[in-house]
């Protein structure tokens, strides 16, 4: 299949090894992966924020860029829930009917990684290898906005050598919210130390989610405290094999 | 030892009033070092989610009941005019009195006209957030009329000259060891034991005697029923029933989204809403007065409707949903915010995420604008709610109201937020302009930044990042640069 990515401004700035995973895993499993150039953001930052005229051209623009994609891969379910949740509102609160049409043909072909793989690909092996002591992470996009439920423990149990440990305390956030991690940094930082300790009572090696953003605020604290646990995304893990190690 | 020293009953002095408040994150900050505060509520909003989750998870229509107790609130809230004269009208037919209040003010100065015709110079009460929200009983403190309050967590807080922190279990903040201190102290009780048997007794011998004195007993509501004139209290001590029909008088002050349109209307909100509050399938005392009966309690009843901003909340499209609450406080326990810092952060009785949408539009975005931002966004809430207030959406909704109403102030442009806001959007209109924006933010960090170390410390607002978490340094290569590179090799 011909799948499109939608890499998302904070997977490409910050975290360029998940996209790459990404592409790896789904190459290899024989599809062919497109990146169109004009993609920048989805409009999240903006519109949680309080800065909803900004984000309007940000979403509306995103759309006209994928309105083509038979299958759209997005390695952030934040970013698919604003997508899913926001974008007909956005549309409808401008009075632009040509976006919410758009909108509507959209929606139904965006995909989260995780959901695209075992969902529209019909796929939970995709030949992974990673031995390592792992714990998931649900973020609370994936779990309440897009209901990821164990798509992404189906995917994690088919990798070979990787052990899977629960992690105490999975519906509750990790406290990180955008830019309520820095305009409410104590609250914040209570609620990561609430979550770090969970991870660490894991004792695993690596914390994986279908987020960064969640990954990037429980790694600041861990690797403040030389925890000696590394976080990955999830593509990173699935893109890991024999000959060439995640 | 404690790094900071908590004196006992340490916030007792703190009155909740949103005009007066300090912002939420500074608040927060004080109360986040409370570690017994931190304690209590973690074990009760634990205790609570609890017991809800197994009486939810044995109902196999849970959905349906959350739609269908929704679509009951909207309809009262659609025709709210309506259903509050058809209320009015049958409830004055069983010869009750309607007042209707436009302001917190114009209650208080109701009820003390009541009291005054009366004489009472005291009343009992039944737990009621929405006298707390008017203040009504420093009100009559003021005016030489003293207000007992008959709930147990009332009580404590009353006695202990604090504050409610939870909607439904306003004393949640306590644990048994205080309260024990508290009612030894005020009580003349010096040997009373921790024992919760022994708490209750103690308080049920204190309210006793004012059960059988005084003559005047003030409410709330949990729902006005339009159909029948009907006042519905559910409470789970029996304070409420001996207030309801021991007085000869009995005041209710309800704010005017407790109506709802029918009396059947109740089969699905008492499924819900003892189920969401307390954990229990039915709440132990379920009352409903519908007017004066003769030879059976209170020979005068008078409803205060209360607006208080409410007709304002309904008239804005996103923000009316709010007023579907049923003060359930279930929002408050699944909330990983409220978990940190207990209720009263928020400067209001009413907290949590309820309280951080419903406050800021009672105050017409005048006051409490941080509260907005005291969430993460995480949905939990929405989750829980039985009459399904999609909170985040509220919430973002209202962060636009705030920076709408900066973008018509100067200083707004001197504002590093906003600044950096605008810069963002800018940059991402156009992909050229990102991906340059991209090589620049790297060239920046090579001049402050050498290697693969993570950042310990940032300038600016970024600096309350690095207070508590590192930070990566920015990869040498963007997915972009990589994509682009890969497709030319």
């Amino acid at each position: 299949m011909r799948i499109v990515l939608f890499i998302t401004c904070y997977n490409d700035t910050l975290f360029p090894r998940t996209g790459q995973s990404v592409v790896r895993v789904l190459e290899r499993l024989g599809h062919t992966v497109e990146f169109p150039i004009e993609q920048t953001c989805c409009g999240q930052m903006h519109f949680n924020t309080g800065y909803r005229r900004e984000a309007y051209p940000l979403a509306k623009r995103s759309v006209e860029i994928f309105s083509n994609a038979e299958a759209v891969c997005i390695p952030s379910s934040s970013c698919v829930a604003m997508m899913r949740e926001y974008y007909p509102a956005l549309a409808r609160e401008n009075e632009d009917a040509e976006m919410a049409t758009a909108v509507a043909q959209l929606l139904p072909r965006i995909f989260e990684f995780s959901e695209l793989l075992v969902d529209r690909l019909e796929v939970t092996d995709v030949g992974a290898y990673f031995p390592h002591r792992v714990t998931y992470h649900a973020s609370c996009h994936g779990l309440r906005s897009l209901h990821l439920g164990d798509k992404p423990l189906q995917l994690l149990r088919a990798v070979r050598g990787l052990e899977l440990v629960p992690l105490e305390g999975l519906e509750q956030c990790c406290g990180f919210g955008g830019t309520f991690a820095v305009k409410n940094a104590d609250v914040s930082a209570a609620m990561l130390t609430e979550k770090t300790r969970a991870v660490l009572n894991t004792r695993a090696e690596v914390c994986t989610a279908c987020d960064n953003s969640c990954l990037m605020h429980m790694q600041g604290m861990l690797h403040r405290q030389f925890a000696g646990v590394r976080t990955l995304h999830i593509a990173e893990i699935l893109a890991g094999t024999e000959d060439t190690p995640a | 030892m404690s790094l900071v020293q908590i004196e006992p009953g340490g916030h007792s002095s703190r009155i909740l009033d949103p005009k007066t408040a300090p912002p939420f994150p500074d608040a927060a900050k004080t109360d986040l070092r409370d570690t017994q505060l931190r304690r209590n509520v973690v074990r009760a909003t634990d205790t609570i989610q609890g017991k809800r989750a197994a009486l939810v998870a044995e109902k196999s229509d849970w959905q349906a009941l959350r739609d269908a107790g929704a679509a009951i609130r909207r309809e009262a809230l659609a025709n709210l005019d309506r259903y509050l004269l058809e209320f009015e009208q049958r409830f004055q037919a069983a010869g009750g009195t309607v007042h209707w209040a436009a302001s917190a003010a114009e209650a208080n100065r109701i009820v003390l006209q009541i009291l005054q015709r009366e004489a009472a110079s005291e009343i009992i009460k039944i737990k009621s957030m929405t006298t707390a929200e008017i203040g009504l009983n420093e009100y009559l403190a003021q005016h030489g009329v003293a207000a007992h309050e008959t709930d147990l967590a009332e009580l404590i807080l009353q006695l202990g000259g604090d504050q409610p922190s939870h909607i439904v279990v306003p004393a949640l903040h306590k644990n048994r060891q205080q309260v024990r201190e508290i009612f030894a102290r005020t009580m003349g009780l010096p040997d009373l034991s921790d024992d919760p048997e022994a708490l209750t007794a103690a308080a049920r011998q204190y309210l006793r005697e004012k059960f059988l004195r005084v003559k005047t007993a003030i409410c709330g509501a949990n729902f006005l029923i339009a159909e029948t004139g009907g006042i519905t209290i559910v409470e789970s001590e029996g304070n409420g029933r001996m207030c309801l029909t021991l007085p000869e008088t009995l005041i209710a002050i309800v704010g005017i989204e407790k109506v709802i349109p029918r009396f059947a209307d109740l089969e699905v909100l008492l499924q819900t809403l003892p189920r969401s509050a307390t954990g229990e399938r039915m709440n132990p005392y379920n009352s409903i007065w519908s007017g004066v009966v003769p030879g059976d309690g209170p020979k005068k009843m008078h409803v205060v409707l209360l607006d208080n901003g409410r007709s304002r909340v309904l008239r804005d499209a996103i923000g009316r949903q709010t007023l579907q609450c049923i003060r359930c406080g279930a929002c408050q326990n699944a909330c990983p915010v409220y978990r940190q810092t207990g209720g009263h952060a928020y400067g209001s009785v009413y907290a949590g995420p309820i309280g951080a949408i419903l406050t800021p539009q009672l105050e017409d975005m005048r006051h409490a604008q941080s509260l907005p931002y005291a969430s993460s966004l995480c949905g939990a809430c929405y989750e829980v709610c039985p009459v399904k207030i999609n909170i985040p959406e509220v919430l973002v909704h209202l962060r636009s109201r705030v920076v709408d109403r900066g973008r018509r102030k100067l200083a707004s442009f001197f504002d590093q937020e906003r600044a950096g806001m605008m810069a963002m959007a800018a940059v991402f209109a156009n992909h050229r302009r990102y991906g340059a924006a991209q090589r620049l933010a790297r060239i920046g960090q090579r001049t402050i930044h050498h290697g693969e170390a993570w950042y310990h410390w940032l300038p600016g607002m970024a600096g309350r990042w690095t207070e508590t978490r590192d930070l990566a340094p920015l990869p040498q290569q963007t997915f972009r640069e990589w994509w682009h590179q890969r497709g030319r090799s």
